[in-house]
């Protein structure tokens, strides 16, 4: 749909301008203009985040008053400390870590495997099996019949509940089987002539050589893991299972025990508290967004040649 | 190298993407007759025989695809059955079309039915241009550091929990948030955001806006280095300004990405961001907020009427299957690009 072929083609690129042709002045003044409004749109991109830094640092009295917006006023740590020492808070954050790390582990054994399966263009049925992945990108059952099956089946209360029902991403598994039919079946055919099996083949050739499609799709899931809190609200009633968006959630619904814990006399909930819990929230993804958004990107691209 | 040498003679020629099991190069000729017999050749217990490995790495993903995907798909039928508590997911007795009756019946549907067009129709027309028109932005610059810096900055908000955007909505909108405090400093009063319905349709459609645009250029971004740039090169010769240029030129380019995001966008366009809604609304907003999927999500898993709730969305998902075949076939005949 995108490209042609199968390269990913970059992005960032600038058009050459050839240097004998002149810009008129409108243009010229044109281009100004266009970086100026584009530093504003990342200006507004970025404030939020900026916002909430700077509320985190605040004391709430200043937050009340409305004057905090880009730098914190009455600089204190206390209800960062205050939180740290939340068990409930930090027990999220665990739940966090286990759903994204479980659920990430188990959608990729099965998206890879599924996926270099359906890329072997020769293999009888494979057609019925695409169509049966296609389907689920279109149709999905809803949340009533899902939720049923999900109680039916007794996951309420445990991980399964979170981290099963969304192992296998359809639009994943389309960009991971395009990218197994462009690997080079020399080398599948060399290692089968030198006697390896499939699955030597598959875990000693093709995995080792598809780090990069792998290492997309782990952040893909993971990501998407991450930032779930709807299932958990769903199917999670026992607070210790909780992912850390959930008690952010329940804590911006104001439907929390947090804040009516003990220890709150000294911390008003408010803005305050959710600005630190937000950031604590948002760190992880920030810190190692700007070392990973490239895949992103490409695996965004990849999808949508062959989507 | 490998203890099974035996099972492996028979499986070289199947390997990688070469042809199938001693087929002949004829396969890609003009003669229709080889492949034929061929095909008629290859029955399942062969290719079971011949891949059954590749065919083990299907079995987990299969069933998995079945109790997870289509089993909830023909639980729909709870819709035509009514639901005792702890009985099957199914239902236990026909009842026909008594939900559908129910729902069409009743006023509140219609109501939430309403506010789902408005906010769908809303965030069609005034997110999904803004995309093409951000691209055409970054596609005039001529410095990669200030375009690559741009896209990191403008991705950002697409990996952020719906969660943290809905904190960031309540803090931005608050009382004594950066909102009130600029209505304030033009000597307004500030207003209650989040407790008048009158804004809750401006507060969704601006959060999209802040977490799509950005993330949403990345293919037309990518549409636009595939347009030859010897297409610029004769416009330019031939007198056209830049404007012309990308009006007569860039703009065609991407025209097919444009309308498959477009058919994509209307397919999705009756199921409004829920999660979103559900983290923004409350019941003082509910005469705009409120939309079939939260509706849905109250009745059905707050109120446990099943049935009648999975009536409604087998009702909603009918709607959004119509609406993008219509789109399909529309753009088929009109520009000539579609999704399949």
């Amino acid at each position: 749909m995108v490209t042609a072929d199968n390269t990913v083609p970059d992005i960032a690129r600038v058009r050459e301008v050839p240097r004998t042709v002149k810009d008129t002045a409108s243009y010229t003044v044109f281009r100004v203009v266009n970086a100026c409004v584009l530093v504003i749109i990342c200006a507004v991109t970025l404030y939020p985040f900026i916002n909430l830094a700077a509320k985190a640092f605040s004391s709430q009295g200043y937050i009340m008053a409305g004057q905090v917006n880009l730098w914190p006023r009455g600089f204190n740590l206390t209800t960062l400390e205050w939180l740290a020492q939340q068990e409930r808070f930090w027990t999220g954050y665990g739940n966090t870590i286990i759903q994204t790390v479980g659920g990430t582990t188990i959608a990729m054994v099965l998206t890879t495997t599924m996926a270099y399966a359906l890329a072997k263009k020769h293999l009888k049925g494979r057609g019925i099996v695409i169509a049966m992945v296609v389907v689920t990108m279109f149709f999905n059952g809803g949340l009533i019949p899902n939720y049923l099956l999900i109680t039916n089946l007794g996951f309420k209360n445990t991980i399964w509940a979170i981290i099963v029902p969304n192992a296998i991403s359809a639009f994943n598994l389309l960009v991971m089987k395009a990218f197994f039919e462009n690997f080079p079946s020399e080398l599948e055919e060399a290692a089968a002539i030198d006697g390896m099996t499939t699955y030597g083949i598959f875990f000693r050739i093709v995995l080792p050589l598809s780090k990069a499609v792998i290492a997309t799709m782990i952040l893909f899931y993971a990501v998407f893991f991450w930032n779930s809190w709807f299932p958990a609200m769903l199917y999670l009633s026992d607070a210790e299972l909780q992912p850390v968006t959930l008690y952010l959630r329940n804590l911006l619904a104001g439907a929390s025990g947090a804040g009516r814990e003990a220890g709150m006399e000294e911390v008003q909930i408010g803005s305050n508290l959710k600005a630190v819990t937000m950031l604590l929230t948002v760190i992880p993804i920030i810190a190692v967004y700007p070392f990973v958004q490239k895949y992103f990107v490409t695996g965004v691209m990849l999808g949508s040649v062959k989507g | 190298m490998a203890p099974e040498t035996g099972t492996v003679e028979a499986a070289p020629p199947a390997r990688g993407e070469g042809p199938p099991a001693g087929a002949p190069v004829a396969v890609r000729g003009g003669d229709t007759r080889p492949p034929q017999q061929l095909r008629n050749k290859d029955t399942w217990a062969r290719a079971l025989r011949r891949d059954w490995r590749l065919y083990t790495f299907l079995i987990l993903p299969i069933i998995y695809l079945l109790i997870f995907r289509y089993t909830p798909m023909a639980g729909n039928v709870v819709a035509f059955r009514r639901f005792r508590p702890g009985g099957s997911m199914f239902g236990d007795e026909w009842v026909g079309l008594y939900y559908f009756q129910a729902f069409i019946q009743d006023p509140k549907f219609w109501e939430v039915f309403f506010n789902t067009v408005i906010l769908g129709a809303l965030t069609l027309i005034v997110v999904f241009p803004l995309p093409i028109a951000l691209a055409l932005m970054l596609n005039e610059l001529r410095s990669r550091r200030f375009k690559k810096i741009t896209q990191t900055i403008t991705y950002l908000p697409h990996f952020m929990s719906m969660v943290i955007v809905a904190g960031f909505v309540f803090e931005l909108t608050a009382i004594n948030g950066t909102v009130n405090q600029i209505i304030s400093g033009f000597g307004g009063d500030p207003i209650s955001f989040m407790q008048e319905a009158a804004w809750f349709r401006q507060i969704y459609v601006s959060s999209e806006i802040w977490q799509t645009v950005g993330f949403g250029t990345i293919l037309y971004l990518a549409a636009l280095t595939t347009i030859d740039d010897q297409l610029y090169e004769a416009a330019r010769i031939d007198g056209a300004n830049r404007w012309q240029q990308t009006w007569h030129i860039t703009l065609p380019g991407i025209r097919p990405t444009i309308v498959v995001l477009l058919i994509l966008n209307i397919g999705t366009f009756m199921a409004v961001g829920f999660e979103k809604v559900l983290l923004l609304y409350n019941p003082l907003t509910y005469p705009t907020a409120d939309v079939i999927a939260t509706y849905l999500y109250r009745v059905g898993i707050n109120s446990g009427s099943f049935s009648y709730a999975a009536a409604i969305g087998l009702f909603e998902a009918l709607i959004g299957l119509t609406l993008v075949l219509s789109a399909n076939v529309i753009a088929k005949r009109t520009v000539g690009a579609s999704l399949w």
